[in-house]
């Protein structure tokens, strides 16, 4: 008998095959320890009963099936406490049975073993990588976690939303190429080792692609063109919302994926660097009926996933499956699964991943109050996340602007990449575009009150080419991921400055590298939260590939020796963020005013052309100034002039005249270290009068 | 190595040696000992770790169990981690719950 001295009035209460059981807590969901026991609750609104299957860990056959006792099931939940468990090696899951018609909705099958929707880790891929046993039916089970990390007085940081600088970054590719030198390569230890170096950066914010448990194996096959092993490699597919991925921590292979994970989040956050997740809650990693039954399309098919009215899979993120997201239960799962890591794991706020999902009625039309994100916007737990939302699906809808947002959402702003990329590159038609997003894109924010912040700027994300790729190739060149180059977007808005791809060519390479450090400069002065994809500060390439979604290799990882071999461009970055953090007036919550807000008789900003006060807003004008003013963080006066030449012959701009003096800060024109002066070593302008700006280049001039 | 641990008490403080593998069947036993040590109320809790060669899960619990046992004031030694059993104190984060050192003075 187990011990009850402790708790008298917690104690087995019936018996099956030598284990001791009670009636379970409806709540919460999942497994919990108790004093004692395990409480096991799970949920099904069609099912007709439940089995609970255990196993010792990694044993092929369970160890014994406990059917749920009638009497333990509250309305759909079943619920059981299981007494005297070894909580490190347990692993479990649960057999549902009840009706197959698809047509209908449902697809029980009490042959399969169900993995635990809220399971806290997730056993059967902890070494990433390592082939699993094909022949296994219940490949990923549930197991427990104890919460006793010692967080010492760490909480997540709040930091305001204006002042953020988001880094994306993939936690396998980060640290994976050799030349990372750390001791566990491509894991969270591996990024502890990388600190310093995002500290360094200037960024204070690292958004992680899905940590989320997912199966690398999931559809992976070999490379037609290459022979190599083409993986699920960022992750974009989730198996289990609630377990951090064990194939991305070094002690994954002892259970302590959670531990690792904590403690890269505490160390992060002593560095003044918030977390924040990319979530997967369009899709599971069930795919369409043709898919393996992993865990939803077993537990309660037709409350879990949006399904036609023949009972086929709705298909609106391009992954097989939709999951049902403003059901009220499936709104219950998102919404614990959200708690559960900011208040477990600290995190800092969550990007989700084609958000636009999310506001789908359970038949697919777009609602106008959809529930789930009002839910989030308001909930307590979450009050002080970032969301983020990336504002599309593959259905379609495009909400850029437009996403509901109940005065908490942000948005990934594509229309901010778009233009800027084709400003740069030297399309028509584009000055005025060019002024909104600049200002924080007020024709997308300004007319419901949302502010520059609800637009997070990026010229990059892990979708596309990345910033050396975007001057370096016209077309996108997917050959690698053997869908004969049919995969990833056509409509990149990219230009390979004269050569497609790499060369030696050192004009073209010079060309190139003007090219980044003038699109970086409108990224970092423009108001918004910036965000910069992982590598792009170091000249990363991917030759091309712009949907490398499946690779486990070089493609993908990050080298290390770019650090050096373009040591110039990340000094440029690096003193660039110095310089946004330098001015406030670039990081304003609020839109700026055309009329007033500036120092003295200044507006906030105004616009110019190659004369002051005189912007070409023309067709053709492929010339634009802004004039920031203002006062510092010292209440001086500041001026920020900030212009970009993206026409292929030089200019002279002519400078409005300021009661202070022209200092040069930046300019992309000039080959290093002349490019950029540190904040505080500007400098003084000879010719007060005007500047002349190279072709496709950038300068930010101060005034002091 | 078979798991081994002794527990050696003085007024002051309460000397623990852990040898073979902490692992989810080590770990009870582990756990008795350090509930036998915090008996004596002890200042200073001190764990000799040089032949311990593996740490699991179930190992590092108990650790976190001998901290918050223990109470905040007292101070924890963990002497002579190398290798894996490193590794996973560093990496799980408990080595900032604790003093990390290579040999203990008295």
């Amino acid at each position: 008998m187990p011990d009850t001295s402790s708790r008298i009035d917690y104690y087995p209460t019936h018996e099956y095959q030598g284990f001791h059981l009670r009636p379970g807590h409806p709540y919460p969901f999942g497994a919990t320890i108790l004093s004692g026991g395990v409480n096991f609750s799970v949920f099904s609104s069609h099912a007709t009963s439940c089995t609970l299957v255990l196993f010792d860990k990694g044993e092929p056959l369970p160890r014994v099936e406990i059917p749920f006792p009638d009497s333990f099931r509250i309305g759909n939940v079943w619920c059981m406490v299981v007494f005297d468990l070894d909580c490190e090696s347990v692993e479990y899951g649960y057999r549902m049975d009840g009706p197959f018609e698809p047509a209908e909705g449902h697809r029980f099958d009490p042959t399969k073993i169900l993995l635990d929707p809220y399971a806290k880790t997730v056993s059967g891929r902890e070494i990433w990588g390592q082939d699993p046993d094909w022949q296994q039916p219940f490949p990923h089970r549930g197991r427990l976690v104890f919460e006793d990390f010692d967080w010492e007085d760490d909480r997540p940081l709040e930091r305001p939303m204006e002042e953020l600088v988001i880094y994306e970054m993939h936690v396998r590719s980060f640290t994976r190429h050799p030349s990372a030198l750390v001791k566990h390569p491509g894991t969270f230890a591996g990024l502890l080792e990388k600190i310093p170096y995002l500290k360094e950066l200037g960024i204070n914010c690292i958004e992680m692609m899905p940590v989320y448990e997912f199966d690398e194996f999931e559809n992976s096959r070999k490379s037609p063109t290459t022979g190599e092993t083409l993986y699920n490699y960022w992750g974009y597919s989730t198996v289990g919302f609630f377990s951090p991925k064990a194939g991305y921590a070094a002690t994954g292979r002892w259970g302590m994926q959670v531990d690792e994970l904590k403690n890269v989040v505490k160390e992060i956050h002593k560095a003044g660097i918030e977390v924040i997740l990319d979530v997967v809650f369009n899709h599971t990693a069930e795919g369409n009926e043709h898919g393996p039954t992993i865990s939803f399309r077993g537990l309660d098919n037709k409350t879990y996933y949006m399904l036609t009215p023949e009972g086929y899979y709705f298909n609106f993120s391009g992954c097989g499956n939709t999951l049902n997201c403003n059901h009220p239960i499936v709104r219950s799962i998102v919404l614990d699964c959200l708690r559960y890591w900011a208040a477990e794991f600290h995190i800092d706020g969550f990007r989700f991943d084609l958000a636009a999902i999310l506001g789908r009625d359970p038949w697919g039309a777009p609602l106008p109050n959809p529930p789930l994100l009002e839910s989030l916007a308001f909930d307590p737990v979450l009050a002080k996340c970032k969301l983020i939302a990336e504002a599309w699906d593959a259905g379609g809808l495009y909400q850029v602007g437009t996403f509901p947002a109940y005065g908490r959402w942000a948005e990934w702003n594509g229309k901010y990449r778009d233009d800027v990329r084709r400003f740069v590159k030297g399309d028509p038609g584009l000055a005025g575009a060019l002024a909104t997003r600049l200002q924080g894109s007020p024709d997308l924010y300004g007319w419901n009150g949302r502010g520059p912040t609800a637009s997070i700027n990026f010229l990059t994300c892990h979708d596309g080419f990345t910033l050396l790729d975007l001057f370096s190739y016209n077309e996108k060149h997917n050959e690698k991921n053997g869908e004969e180059n049919r995969d990833g977007a056509n409509d990149n808005h990219s230009w390979n400055c004269g050569r497609e791809g790499a060369t030696e060519d050192p004009p073209v390479q010079a060309l190139r590298r003007q090219m980044i450090k003038t699109a970086l400069s409108i990224l970092l002065t423009s108001r918004g939260v910036p965000m910069l994809w992982m590598g792009d500060e170091m000249g990363r390439t991917q030759e091309g590939n712009n949907n490398a979604y499946c690779l486990d290799d070089p493609t993908n990882w990050l080298d290390w020796n770019l650090t050096e071999q373009n040591r110039d461009l990340l000094r440029f970055v690096q003193l660039l963020l110095r310089h946004r953090k330098a001015h406030p007036l670039l990081r304003s919550k609020k839109h700026p005013c055309f009329h007033r807000g500036g120092f003295e008789e200044y507006p906030e900003i105004s616009f110019h052309g190659q004369a002051p006060w005189q912007p070409d807003w023309s067709e053709e004008s492929r010339r634009l100034a802004c004039l920031w003013s203002g006062r510092d963080r010292q209440d001086a006066p500041a001026f920020l002039y900030f212009a970009v030449n993206a026409h292929w012959e030089g200019a002279w701009f002519a400078l409005p005249r300021i009661p202070r003096c022209w200092h040069v800060a930046i300019n992309t024109g000039m080959p290093a270290p002349e490019d950029i002066f540190a904040p505080g070593e500007e400098v003084l302008l000879s010719d007060q009068s005007g500047v002349f700006l190279s072709p496709r280049s950038a300068m930010f001039i101060i005034g002091k | 190595m078979a798991f081994e641990v002794a527990l050696e008490t003085t007024p002051e403080t309460a000397k623990i040696t852990l040898k073979g593998e902490l692992d989810a069947a080590s770990a009870p036993r582990f756990k008795e000992i350090i509930e036998k040590a915090a008996v004596s109320s002890p200042a200073r809790l001190v764990l000799f770790v040089n032949d311990l060669t593996f740490l699991a899960s179930a190992g590092l619990r108990v650790l976190i169990f001998a901290k918050q046992k223990m109470g905040a004031g007292v101070q924890i030694y963990v002497i002579g981690s190398q290798g894996p059993v490193r590794g996973t104190l560093e990496m799980s984060g408990f080595h900032h719950s604790v003093y990390l050192q290579d040999s203990y003075g008295d």
